[in-house]
């Protein structure tokens, strides 16, 4: 166990030193800056807007625009979680910074236990701050709650947990570069998939809607992120809830009872199957 | 008499390309072994199965008794790789530090202070890796590998960025940890170094064993070389043993001697005879 903390403490301790998290952290106060810009000035400029009758105005405008705001924070939380592990395995290999750390007793299952640890919590802990900021933004300027607070949240982090594993995976078998660019490759086609699914729930086709399912199968962080839009407005009926569904973030669709129970299962499997890789692996 | 590593019937292949063939190499409780060989002979790849980095094709190699790549057999060794880096945030405390949780050591700051005056870079504790210089991180490198008191150390060309002076602070080094009953497997280019040091040499050739043993054994006769009022005379076929009758015989044929000298092969010359001229 004080593996575990030693190598979580070194993986924390770079990403401050290289001055990586402050970047993001000052990055992240401006795109909170941004958002909180433009919500005031859309609300303000918006006083004229009439909904049609029985559409309430604030849950239109309140999740369109935390729609949006989940979405660029899965992004962010996504290319943190990636940058803390893309060169985990290879790419310190190939620099030589990993073999001075495995040749001490400590076990290779326990080292990239610990990469994922420290990345999978710095990335959640960092889209809970920016999802609740968020929020906080949304209530002020709109006066209107989510339907669901927390789950959103909560599943937005595991969303990134997912992005970490997979990047954690892609390391034990590709350099930083290529990591990255498959992650990211992964990550686009997850997003498209779900949209198409979004499309087909609106348009009524099948195919599209099976894309959608089948995509967030293979990559549970976009059924995490759908599940989390679709909690947003979960009993939002009526009027409202035909409208909302048919804006830019709406027709979410629920990640069933499954989808909690499946992500573990795929961390899990996901991260055994790194582990038996990097064993086999010579460095 | 125990071992500190044990390697039998070691053998490596990446794909078609063997690395290394039935090798039985021992290295024997505070004995300090050269290993010598041409790039590719497959010197690191035998370091890095000792060390747990890389998975023997058939073979085995132990350390300390305990199979290569445990954890008992890691807790018990050092190791300082050819290509290394340290991360350049760190200082040289806090990486000796890191080092010291992950091999569980209790050794607290005064064993890092004390292995890094060993080293030489005592003023050098707060300084940043990536401001020091390449000599100074391997310098760093071999402190880091002696974090927690290792019986065996691995050293792969340890002192490839050293100037003279730093090299002979490694020499002292090694020299210190002999006495103190540490065993090392030292894999270096330079045989000056090595014949310095070294108990015992092994020679790898194309992944196989090829030669073993001190220097003063594997070093050949090359003749004797008689210093005489008509100049120097060398007698190419002649030994150790031969001198009394030589000496005997040029003074009673009215020669004056003013010196002999029995000739032998330097370590360069029998690891280049071993290898041949043109292996590097």
């Amino acid at each position: 166990m004080s593996s575990v903390v030693t190598v979580v403490r070194y993986a924390l301790q770079e990403s401050i030193r290289r001055r990586m998290l402050h970047v993001v952290l000052v990055l992240t106060g401006a795109f909170l800056l941004l958002f909180w810009l433009g919500t005031s000035s859309l609300v303000a400029n918006s006083s004229g807007f009439v909904p049609p009758i029985d559409v309430d105005r604030e849950t239109l405008v309140g999740s369109t625009l935390l729609g949006l705001a989940m979405f660029a924070t899965l992004f962010l939380g996504s290319v943190l979680s990636v940058f803390l592990t893309l060169n985990a395995v290879r790419g310190d290999a190939e620099r030589g910074l990993l073999q001075p750390l495995v040749v001490r007793p400590i076990g290779r299952a326990t080292y990239l236990a610990a990469r994922f640890l420290a990345a999978a919590s710095v990335a959640a802990v960092y889209v809970l701050a920016v999802y609740a900021s968020t929020v906080l933004i949304v209530r002020v300027e709109v006066g209107w709650w989510p339907d669901r607070i927390v789950s959103p949240g909560l599943e937005l982090a595991a969303a990134v947990a997912v992005v970490a594993v997979l990047s954690l995976l892609g390391s034990v078998f590709l350099s930083s570069t290529a990591n990255g660019v498959a992650v990211f490759m992964l990550f686009g086609a997850g997003l498209v998939g779900g949209l198409l699914g979004q499309i087909g729930e609106a348009l009524g086709s099948d195919t599209l809607r099976s894309i959608g399912r089948n995509s967030a199968r293979l990559l549970p962080f976009e059924a995490l992120y759908q599940d989390g839009l679709h909690r947003l407005t979960i009993e939002t009926t009526g009027l409202t809830e035909f409208v909302v569904e048919l804006g830019p973030f709406g027709g979410a669709q629920a990640g069933g009872p499954w989808l909690w129970p499946w992500t573990v299962a795929y961390v899990v499997a996901a991260g055994a199957v790194a582990i038996a890789a990097f064993r086999r692996r010579d460095l | 008499m125990s071992l500190a590593l044990e390697a039998r019937g070691l053998a490596k292949r990446y794909g078609p390309i063997r690395a290394l063939e039935a090798v039985d190499l021992d290295v024997a409780e505070g004995e300090l072994v050269g290993l010598l060989g041409p790039n590719g002979a497959g010197k690191s790849t035998l370091v890095k199965i000792a060390v747990g980095l890389a998975r023997a094709t058939a073979g085995a190699v132990s350390v300390c008794g305990f199979p290569a790549g445990s954890a008992e057999a890691k807790t018990r060794l050092g190791y300082l790789a050819e290509l290394f880096r340290f991360p350049g945030w760190c200082t040289a405390d806090e990486l000796l530090t890191l080092h010291q949780r992950l091999a569980g050591s209790g050794g607290g700051g005064a064993e890092r202070s004390d292995l890094l005056e060993l080293v030489g870079l005592s003023s050098a504790s707060s300084r940043r890796i990536d401001a020091m210089s390449k000599g100074m991180q391997q310098r760093l490198g071999i402190a880091q590998a002696l974090v927690g008191g290792p019986s065996l150390l691995l050293l792969d060309e340890p002192t490839s960025a050293l100037d003279p002076a730093g090299r002979r602070t490694i020499r002292q080094l090694l020299e210190h940890l002999k006495q103190r009953g540490v065993s090392v497997l030292l894999n270096s280019h330079l045989l000056s170094e090595i014949e310095l040091v070294c108990d015992r040499v092994a020679i790898l050739l194309d992944g196989r064993l090829v030669a073993q043993g001190s220097p003063t054994e594997l070093a050949r006769p090359r003749g004797v070389e008689i210093e005489t009022d008509v100049g120097v005379q060398l007698y190419r076929s002649a030994g150790r043993a031969e001198v009394p009758r030589l000496v005997a015989g040029l003074v009673s044929s009215g020669r004056r001697v003013y010196g002999v000298r029995v000739l032998t092969s330097t370590l360069e010359e029998v690891y280049l005879e071993t290898v041949g001229q043109g292996a590097e």
